[in-house]
């Protein structure tokens, strides 16, 4: 365990301090895992807005003449074609088809990108491109230690986002803004990044700002949200509510061991694209096919499946579960599951504690996302 | 707040012993301790009555969103009541883990063993208060 004296903070660690959040060592940083409780927060985030300290993700900027096209072959969606402006989630992947991480990519300008990783493989990727570089065109900045992020989710981020005041002459750019698109714009300590992206499936923000401002516009979101009920999240409820609308979570649905085809994300992997890492063993695999698949699984007993959780389809071992919680919005036991391919749904049990709890497959997403079109479209929960 | 009127173990449960005809029945849960760290419980698995069981063993387990904990028996005997509210509305667990968040009671065998669990100076000492 590491000592907490020699974790990273963020510029918002004495304020999730002084405001209750239990904190925890996440990839090599203290951040807050709730404040009030992951069921309330969670709540919060699907009905009213909640925001979201998560600094520790890894932004490295990508620029120059050759930049995009560099990219494109380090990463499995189309980057290059997209035109500034547009946030394209992708993964980047090893020869053989494993999955290094999965990330966002932001085109910023005709030769200005920003690779937003995982925490957790923050280290990992920044090598990975400073190995894969090309000798020209290509200049790499990490400014992780910099940037703060701050995500702004739930249905009336809107609402919140339309009264941050760096924001307030942009007004009609913030209305058009598409999921999946960034805008820039100039803050009291330099440049912001503001996108239609998120991890909750609800309609969501987040704002790349630098160090400097980030504990005023935390406080900020904080006093002008009140009469919307806004509040703080811990990363407890991030990973509930991205649970919930199937969104991966790397070092579970992703691995360097697991493809990213196996992991449901194909939509982001483009084998008609020219070369890049990991296309041949991909292309391969897909012809062979694809060895496993990740299911969603209901419980139909008391108890719920842990990730690790082996799946059984009758004595024998076909999976294993690799994300499982206590569903807030569904008030059901669920999991998502790496299963051998084709999967029989048949006489399915996860294995508890050594006991076996019977399940079914379920279709995953488990809950829509409202990341486009209604942020308040019905959505038929429970009670 | 570790109220003196029970015991408690080092697994952050408590037991609250009464006399009922003539015979001694424990009241068990979980501290407020246990239930802050555990978070948001959503499921508790309680012993079936009219089972034995000893000091120490396992018989049952509380899921919060993000953990699973066991729950052992503070002291031998059978299991002769669960609270059925804490296994329709687990939460009790959170709000309330002293009074209406109790788990079960059971008919002590031993109740010599109670010697062995830390009264509340004690536990509150584990605590580090």
């Amino acid at each position: 365990m590491a000592d907490s004296s020699s974790l990273k903070t963020t510029p918002l660690t004495d304020w999730h301090r002084a405001h209750g959040a239990r904190m925890v060592p996440f990839a090599g940083f203290e951040m807050p895992v709730q404040y009030r409780g992951v069921l309330a927060e969670h709540e919060a985030v699907r009905s009213r807005v909640g925001i979201f300290d998560i600094t520790h993700m890894g932004e490295i900027a990508v620029t120059g003449p050759q930049a995009g096209a560099w990219l494109d072959g380090l990463v499995t969606n189309r980057v290059a074609v997209v035109a500034p402006g547009k946030v394209v989630y992708t993964a980047m992947c090893r020869p053989d088809g494993g999955v290094l991480d999965d990330m966002l990519i932001y085109r910023l300008g005709d030769e200005d990108w920003l690779v937003v990783c995982n925490a957790s493989n923050h280290e990992k990727i920044a090598a990975w491109l400073v190995e894969h570089r090309p000798a020209q065109g290509v200049e790499l900045e990490d400014l992780s230690d910099g940037i703060a992020l701050i995500a702004v989710q739930g249905p009336d981020s809107p609402a919140l986002m339309g009264r941050v005041g760096v924001l307030s002459d942009r007004t009609a750019d913030m209305a058009a803004l598409d999921f999946y698109t960034a805008l820039t714009c100039d803050g009291p300590g330099g440049r912001w990044v503001v996108s239609r992206t998120g991890y909750t499936g609800e309609h969501g923000y987040e704002i790349y700002l630098p160090f400097a401002d980030a504990v005023a516009v935390w406080e900020e979101l904080i006093a002008e949200g009140k009469d919307l009920g806004v509040e703080p999240i811990g990363l407890g409820a991030r990973d509930t509510l991205r649970f919930e609308v199937g969104y991966c979570l790397y070092g579970h649905e992703l691995a360097e061991d697991i493809s990213p085809l196996e992991a449901g994300i194909g939509w982001a992997v483009k084998l008609k694209k020219d070369a890049f890492t990991g296309r041949d063993a991909l292309l391969a695999q897909k012809a062979a096919g694809i060895p496993r698949r990740l299911v969603g699984l209901a419980l139909d007993e008391r108890g719920i499946a842990r990730p690790g959780a082996p799946v059984l389809h009758g004595d024998e071992q076909v999976g294993a579960v690799t994300s499982g919680t206590f569903s807030p919005s569904l008030k059901v036991a669920l999991a998502l599951a790496l299963v051998r391919a084709p999967v029989d749904e048949s006489d399915l049990s996860v294995e508890v504690r050594g006991k076996r709890l019977a399940c079914h497959v379920v279709p995953f997403p488990f809950l829509p996302a409202r990341t486009k079109g209604d942020p308040r479209a019905e959505r038929n929960l429970p009670a | 707040m570790v109220p003196d009127d029970r015991m408690y173990t080092e697994d952050h449960e408590w037991v609250r012993v009464e006399e009922e005809d003539g015979e001694q029945i424990g009241m068990v849960g979980v501290t407020d301790f246990a239930a802050g760290e555990l978070g948001d419980v959503v499921f508790v698995e309680l012993p079936e009555i009219g089972s034995e069981y000893s000091q120490k063993d396992p018989v049952g387990t509380i899921e919060s969103v993000k953990a699973v904990a066991d729950l052992f028996l503070p002291v031998s005997g059978e299991v002769v009541a669960i609270n059925d509210a804490v296994v329709e509305s687990p939460e009790l667990v959170n709000s309330d883990p002293l009074d209406e968040g109790w788990l079960f009671k059971i008919r002590l065998a031993e109740p010599g063993e109670l010697e062995t669990l830390l009264d509340a100076a004690a536990y509150g000492k584990l605590l580090g208060g």
